[in-house]
């Protein structure tokens, strides 16, 4: 096919009169998916603010209450140790995130662009651990941790969580798609060392990258629930999810002191996705697998 | 790192599976033992059809789910449609702990929202977490809310890098919207369907926290309807302290997705290859 070819095509596709055009019914699909996406942030918020009685009557209500702030001051009378917990969370989870990303781009530019023995065989073995369920390795990696005696402590969240599989995979697709390879030869012809390419070369370029696998990485740890249950003992050491399941064993079913602990551990997330949520959809769409 | 922290305790994992190994300090061989007593165990089964109960009632909705939603969001008419895309996500980045938390509220017996419009369309309350189906659909739920907006941008993605050649070709040849999908779309993403089932059987395989903040314990609910594979190897590991016993479940979970990661593998390419 010639250029000229493509070039009568482009102005009619942009009508694109035949195939598809844009009916109600699908912006009623929409926005049903997004009353269902975002109704149980907001139940969260009105059983908060109403209390267990409020929504236990016939129809329950489903407006806003004044009773929030009571709420509050009761999910800190049962975990006074909730801010802290507020402050490891977020604590593990920047750690994580900037050691992920570091560590993954050197994985990622080495498995990427440079030549080495094994290459192949080490990329499919990265591969291979992805597919491999987590839970497999839980109990040595627990001996582990107890055997360095970092159970009750935020290392063992930590430390493990450092370089996972999935993000040098990640950061091997997006330097073999974002760096060409041309830019690496004329920097190696000027004398650049290894590193220094890496450092003043390929950081830049995959700047925006990285920072979606570091905000995927600290969502992850945010959310992570079953390993901070297992290794943390005290409440000073508590992740803010793990402080919130504390609330479900306490007391038998308040689901008023529930909603309102889930709702405080889930704000913050919802105002750090008001604005990043953007670049967040662009970060999943680079990296699907397309065709 | 990524060896000590990441491979190092799957191989130990292996290892400790031929022993009666627990918490105390008992280390003795026992070869296949651990394997053999496994498949004589009743709750290993129940919580294997629990799984795969829960994993076909999530993972065939949300894929319909959000292949049509990518659908809708890759009309080139649509308005808004990063604002769309943008609230695909949001469910996704909510902690399962706090989802488990309202839907296990929207889903109670007695003052669920759930159960009052059953109510009012005129049928009987559910007990949805006493029951076996009924608390795998309300844990299916969760899921699908989960990941269906997450996989409806992967496939739109994926439909986004379908040329659009295709397409005009199509129309030329007198295809309706419906046979443009079935005979251009579809094809195009076998292998976006093959991925996003295989990590979809990966993570179902595995589910445990919302049977777990569903329950409030390892048991998965009174009689076990709704215990999983992964919260039986917790059961054994943290609760029972048989490690040993539980590090030979992991294996069986690991066989399990293996092989049915092949079996989607095979079926995809069935399905949707013979539409060219």
């Amino acid at each position: 096919m010639s250029s000229i070819v493509k070039e009568q095509t482009r102005p009619k596709a942009n009508k694109r009169p035949k195939w598809q055009k844009m009916g109600a019914g699908g912006y009623i699909v929409l926005a049903l998916v997004t009353f269902l996406s975002l109704f149980p942030f907001y139940w969260m918020f009105i059983v908060a603010s109403n209390g267990t009685d409020e929504i236990s009557k016939i129809p329950p209500t489903l407006l806003p209450g004044p009773r929030f702030f009571t709420v509050v001051s009761h999910v800190y009378e049962a975990l006074p140790q909730f801010n802290q917990a507020l402050i490891n969370t977020v604590y593990v989870g920047t750690i994580v995130a900037v050691a992920q990303v570091f560590f993954s781009a050197i994985a990622g530019f080495a498995f990427a662009k440079l030549n080495f023995r094994g290459q192949k065989f080490m990329v499919l073995f990265v591969i291979l651990t992805m597919m491999l369920p987590s839970q497999l390795g839980i109990i040595p990696l627990y001996m582990l941790m107890s055997n360095l005696g970092f159970i009750n402590s935020l290392n063992a969240l930590i430390i493990p969580a450092l370089v996972t599989a999935f993000g040098v995979f990640w950061m091997r697709q997006v330097i073999d798609a974002q760096v060409p390879n041309e830019l690496l030869e004329s920097a190696s012809i000027d004398g650049a060392g290894v590193f220094r390419v890496y450092w003043s070369l390929v950081l830049p370029i995959i700047a925006q990258s990285s920072f979606v696998l570091g905000l995927f990485s600290f969502l992850a740890t945010w959310n992570d629930f079953l390993w901070p249950l297992l290794v943390l003992q005290s409440p000073e050491n508590f992740t803010a999810q793990v402080a919130v399941n504390q609330l479900k064993s306490s007391y038998a079913i308040d689901y008023a002191l529930n909603m309102g602990g889930a709702f405080l551990s889930t704000a913050p997330l919802i105002v750090l996705f008001i604005f990043v949520g953007r670049r967040l959809v662009r970060g999943v769409m680079d990296g699907a697998v397309k065709g | 790192m990524f060896l000590i922290f990441g491979l190092a305790p799957i191989i130990y994992s292996v290892y400790i599976a031929f022993f009666n190994w627990d918490a105390l300090g008992t280390q003795e061989f026992i070869g296949i033992q651990n394997f053999i007593d496994l498949v004589a165990d009743d709750r290993f089964w129940n919580a294997l059809y629990n799984t795969i109960d829960i994993w076909l009632l999530s993972t065939i909705p949300m894929l319909i789910l959000s292949i049509g939603l990518a659908a809708i969001l890759h009309n080139p008419h649509l308005r808004g449609s990063t604002f769309w895309r943008t609230i695909l996500l949001v469910p996704n980045i909510t902690s399962v702990l706090a989802i488990a938390i309202v839907f296990g509220q929207l889903f109670g017996r007695d003052f669920g929202m759930v159960n009052l419009v059953i109510g009012a369309l005129g049928f009987d309350h559910i007990d949805f977490i006493q029951g076996t189906t009924s608390s795998h659909i309300a844990i299916a739920s969760m899921i699908v809310w989960r990941w269906t907006g997450y996989n409806a941008l992967i496939f739109l993605a994926a439909m986004l890098a379908i040329p659009g050649e295709l397409y005009e070709s199509a129309s030329l040849d007198g295809a309706n919207k419906w046979k443009q999908f079935r005979y251009v779309t579809l094809p195009s993403l076998r292998n976006t369907i093959t991925f996003v089932l295989i990590v979809g059987t990966i993570g179902g395989l595995q589910v445990f926290a919302e049977p777990l903040i569903l329950g409030g314990s390892y048991n998965g609910g009174d009689s076990g309807q709704f215990s999983t594979l992964t919260l039986f190897l917790f059961d054994q590991a943290f609760v029972a302290y048989k490690w040993g016993y539980a590090a030979a479940v992991g294996i069986m979970i690991t066989v399990i997705v293996a092989i049915v990661s092949f079996i989607n593998f095979v079926i995809t390419r069935r399905l949707a290859g013979d539409g060219k």
